[in-house]
């Protein structure tokens, strides 16, 4: 189901931010050019939190350890962990999550 | 049953070096078009390098940094994975395998490479009563075994390694690193039987034990001691030895079960032709270290490797001549510290056979050959291994050997490298563990590699332990004609922008930039932002530009945009200001107040003489900074951190200069500025030290007549490097000033992370000599104007607490609307 959770204005650009969706929680993450992704919160190596991480167009960087996650599909870059998607669009301001 | 598919079924049991490698060596074969691959693991990782498992336990690599093949390699060649699959049943009958996991796979053609296990010696009260293994015993084998004994290492008083051979050895070694006090327990008379004599295990035995590890020989273990956890082992001799976790490494014993279980032939391993194929089945393989071949078992990697090669030419018809006839083993090693070569035997067995060696114990070099028929049939090599690559192609092709016998052990007029690198035959090995001869090599380079970086990414070559790694630059630069190209990536600032930091500087402010966004748009190849590239961009702009660098605080590292220092829960840790090291009681009491208030989980005093609040939550941070109501003392980036200093004049009986009064002074002046790596600073009384200024970034150390001495380039981290002193002042003005002009040299010169000790090395200290005192470039008084204007404009970014720079900067958790 697609939830509401809030304006894009409350992740600044070039960040990520962790929402509480219902219990979940999501790493949404506003690239510099305005895209927008949603991965699970956690890293899957040592639990590192995903959206203090380095992000780019492409991907982010954990801040633990420094494994590297594609955000179009959750694959690790050099690493054999990968992440959990969600798919997410904004609609006039709004951040729309698919859980 | 009716083939689905035209291809034929190839099935892997084992995914270690051995299987992964022939898998590698079928697809070098087109052997992807020929087959549908299915591969079981039974561990839960990718295919990783078992040699640098010692790294890892030493801490010298990270667990991650050994893949060969990460996951997505299997995905990209088609190959089936499987893992945490055990393979539990091999019917032959109707070729089937199964899996403890219920999974079940045909084949045509069955590869087993199971490789093998710790092989744990029969001890008594080796088990708790139900049955299972003691807490506190580990085998080291894989890398779930290296993560259970660094975390247990940690929390032990004392480790004991049963076994002194080459696997015993390097578990003592990475136990070392984790402070626990290390003894090796060995049944031998010696360590390392197979590969040194009595003499060369004396040498060894005394090298560990300057080391700190406690070797005990002719020990055989009888007792594991303890109820549920291991508190001790007991000896055949009565004797105890008290410790808190045991290393089994006493050799290792081959995965040949499954092999026996399906019915094939098995002594030590499942026996083996020269086609690498079992002796009772056409359709089953077996390589690695659960197969035996004419009576042998190997458990080094280049048998291995050879093994592979053969098996793919078979299986592929790519050759079908291949054939494996036996390897003879050498091997090059380092075992704590201690360079060693081996090959053949240890001790003369023949009559004929003629013993050449040289000892000399205070240096740690020991040499012995043993020569039979003018042959090499064995040789160790200890502390200076330089004629190990000839002896080893000598040993393995079995050539004559050169009549004047000295020359064997020792270079006599050394010939030039170049010389020896136009002898060395093409079909030489250059790299050992991934079996890349010098001819594969030249082929590299022809091919348009004319790096070493280049090529050892096409062949590997270097790429296993690593210690042939200047060798295969040698061998590289000599078919580039003696002038190798050098990757011109490792000179860049970041990796995404191509220009070395002076270019990058000038390209910076020829166009302006004065955000990182700005900085990729213009330079990056392609316009484009990178991650990895932000944090040190972030800090070149700072020094450049000051207060008209535009922050944007997106290219920061987390640390950096809330002013902590982040901690493996993601909880991050608060060190305020404490300058020099000196504080208050009110201030000690306000941080009691907040340390009670906050339910801080650990209040720890830290290396740099401050207090350091751990484990805060990200939303508490602004208001922990508020009742503390002291400065950030910037503990958590690149950048000035923090003066320790002595008690000086003011109360020591030995004190010549006002250690801790200059300490604040440094403190309150350079607090906070940006860096390319951390500053740590420290000021002495005394020449006694006590503060440790000698092996700090910046050190001064007062000598009397308020004369000090500045040490730069000291280290006591990762590295410990005494500083060099870079001159003696008259007075604190002048430290002050010379230590300002010091470290601007150094943010505006080093790479990003490279701390002062590296940067000296790389500069020498005669450069830094000539710029910071003689001015010889004429910059000192730019350099003393830059590093003013960047103090000048540091702020305490705690005060961010009541001003957020950016939207829900502290939230570790948003509540959806």
């Amino acid at each position: 189901m697609e939830h509401a959770i809030g304006s894009i204005a409350q992740i600044p650009p070039g960040e990520g931010r962790n929402f509480d969706v219902g219990g979940l929680r999501v790493a949404v993450f506003h690239t510099r050019s305005g895209k927008v992704f949603a991965t699970q919160a956690d890293c899957p190596h040592r639990g590192g939190p995903l959206a203090d991480g380095l992000t780019d167009e492409d991907s982010v960087v954990c801040p633990l350890h420094d494994r590297v996650y594609a955000f179009a599909t959750g694959a690790g870059i050099g690493t054999d962990c990968s992440i959990a998607t969600y798919a997410v669009r904004v609609d006039q301001g709004t951040i729309l999550l698919q859980t | 049953m009716a083939k689905q598919s035209p291809k034929q079924s190839l099935v892997v049991v084992g995914n270690g070096m051995a299987g992964a490698r022939a898998m590698e060596e079928v697809l070098a074969r087109g052997g992807a078009d020929m087959f549908d691959i299915t591969m079981f693991g039974e561990e839960p990782y990718g295919n990783y390098n078992r040699i640098m498992l010692s790294n890892v336990l030493s801490g010298v690599q990270h667990s991650s940094e050994i893949f060969i093949n990460p996951v997505s390699w299997y995905e990209e060649n088609g190959i089936a994975l499987h893992l945490g699959a055990k393979v539990t049943g091999i019917d032959r009958a109707s070729r089937m395998v199964q899996s403890a996991d219920g999974t079940r796979a045909r084949y045509d053609v069955l590869l087993i490479a199971t490789g093998s296990r710790a092989f744990i010696p029969p001890m008594n009260g080796l088990n708790k009563a139900n049955g299972v293994m003691k807490d506190g015993i580990f085998g080291f084998r894989t890398i779930d075994d290296c993560d259970a004994i660094v975390a247990t290492a940690k929390a032990s008083r004392r480790a004991v390694v049963i076994g002194g051979g080459l696997l015993g050895l390097e578990a003592a070694r990475g136990l070392l690193n984790h402070g626990c006090e290390v003894h090796v327990v060995h049944i031998g008379k010696h360590l390392m039987e197979a590969q040194l004599d009595t003499t060369g295990g004396g040498m060894l035995r005394a090298a560990m034990q300057k080391m700190g590890v406690h070797i005990h020989l002719e020990h055989a273990t009888d007792e594991i001691l303890g109820e549920d956890r291991v508190t001790g082992l007991r000896f055949k001799d009565g004797s105890t030895l008290e410790c808190d976790m045991v290393v089994v490494a006493a050799g290792i014993r081959p995965n040949a079960e499954i092999g026996r279980s399906a019915g094939l032939t098995v002594e030590r391993a499942i026996v083996v032709d020269n086609h690498m194929r079992s002796v009772d089945d056409m359709n089953v393989y077996v390589v690695g270290e659960c197969a035996q071949h004419r009576g042998k078992v190997y458990g080094l990697v280049a048998p291995l490797w050879d093994q592979a090669k053969v098996f793919a030419d078979q299986v592929t018809r790519a050759n079908r001549d291949a054939a494996y006839h036996g390897s003879k083993l050498a091997t090059k090693l380092k075992v704590m510290g201690v360079e060693l070569a081996s090959m053949g035997l240890t001790e003369p067995e023949d009559e004929r056979d003629e013993v050449i060696q040289f000892s000399e114990a205070r240096h740690g070099t020991y040499k012995k050959l043993i020569v039979r028929e003018g042959r090499l049939v064995g040789a160790m090599l200890m502390g200076d291994i330089s004629k190990a690559a000839y002896l080893m192609q000598a040993f393995d092709r079995d050539s004559p050997l050169p009549d004047e016998r000295l020359s064997l052990l020792f270079d006599l007029g050394t010939p030039a490298q170049k010389v020896t690198l136009d002898e060395m035959p093409a079909d030489a090995q250059v790299c050992n563990c991934n079996g890349v001869t010098k001819a594969a090599i030249g082929a590299c380079v022809a091919g348009g590699a004319r790096t070493p970086k280049a090529v050892m990414g096409a062949t590997r070559a270097g790429m296993g332990c690593g210690s042939c790694k200047s060798l295969v630059g040698e061998v590289v630069a000599w078919f580039c004609g003696g002038a190798a190209e050098e990757d011109p990536s490792v000179h860049y600032y970041v990796p995404s922008i191509p220009l070395a930091k002076p270019e990058l500087v000038a390209a910076i402010r020829a166009q302006n930039l004065r955000s990182v966004s700005a900085v990729f748009a213009a330079l990056a190849v392609d316009g484009k932002p990178d991650a990895a590239s932000k944090p040190a961009l972030a800090s070149l702009l700072i020094t450049l530009w000051d207060d008209a660098y535009e922050d944007e605080r997106d290219a920061r590292f987390i640390n950096d945009r809330v002013h902590a220092n982040i901690q493996k829960d993601g909880t991050f840790s608060v060190v305020p200001e404490m300058k020099g090291g000196v504080t208050t009681p009110d201030e000690l009491m306000r941080i009691a107040q907040v340390a009670v208030k906050y339910n801080v989980p650990l209040v720890k005093l830290t290396g740099g003489q401050r207090i350091d609040l751990v484990g805060i939550a990200k939303e508490d941070l602004p208001r922990v900074w508020a009742d503390l109501d002291m400065p950030a003392g910037s503990a958590w980036g690149k950048s000035y951190r923090t003066c320790k200093s002595c008690i000086g004049t003011e109360f020591c009986r030995f004190g010549l200069g006002d250690s801790m009064g200059l300490a604040a002074k440094i403190e309150t002046k350079f607090r906070g500025i940006d860096s390319p790596g951390k500053l740590k600073l420290a000021t002495a009384g005394c020449p006694r030290n006590c503060s440790e200024a000698m092996v700090k970034d910046v050190g001064a150390v007062a000598i009397g007549d308020d004369r000090w001495e500045i040490y730069v380039g000291g280290a006591a981290g990762s590295q410990v490097r005494k500083g060099d002193v870079l001159c003696t002042v008259t007075g604190e003005d002048a430290v002050m000033r010379i230590t300002g002009r010091f470290m601007q040299w150094y943010r505006e010169n080093a790479k990003f992370k490279e701390r002062t000790h590296t940067f000296i090395e790389r500069m020498g200290i005669e450069r830094a000599r000539a710029v910071v005192v003689d001015d010889s470039d004429g910059i000192a008084a730019a350099l003393d104007a830059a590093m003013d204007a960047s103090c000048a404009v540091t702020r305490d970014v705690w005060r961010e607490r009541s001003a957020p720079k950016t939207a829900h900067q502290f939230a570790s958790l948003i509540p959806a609307e």
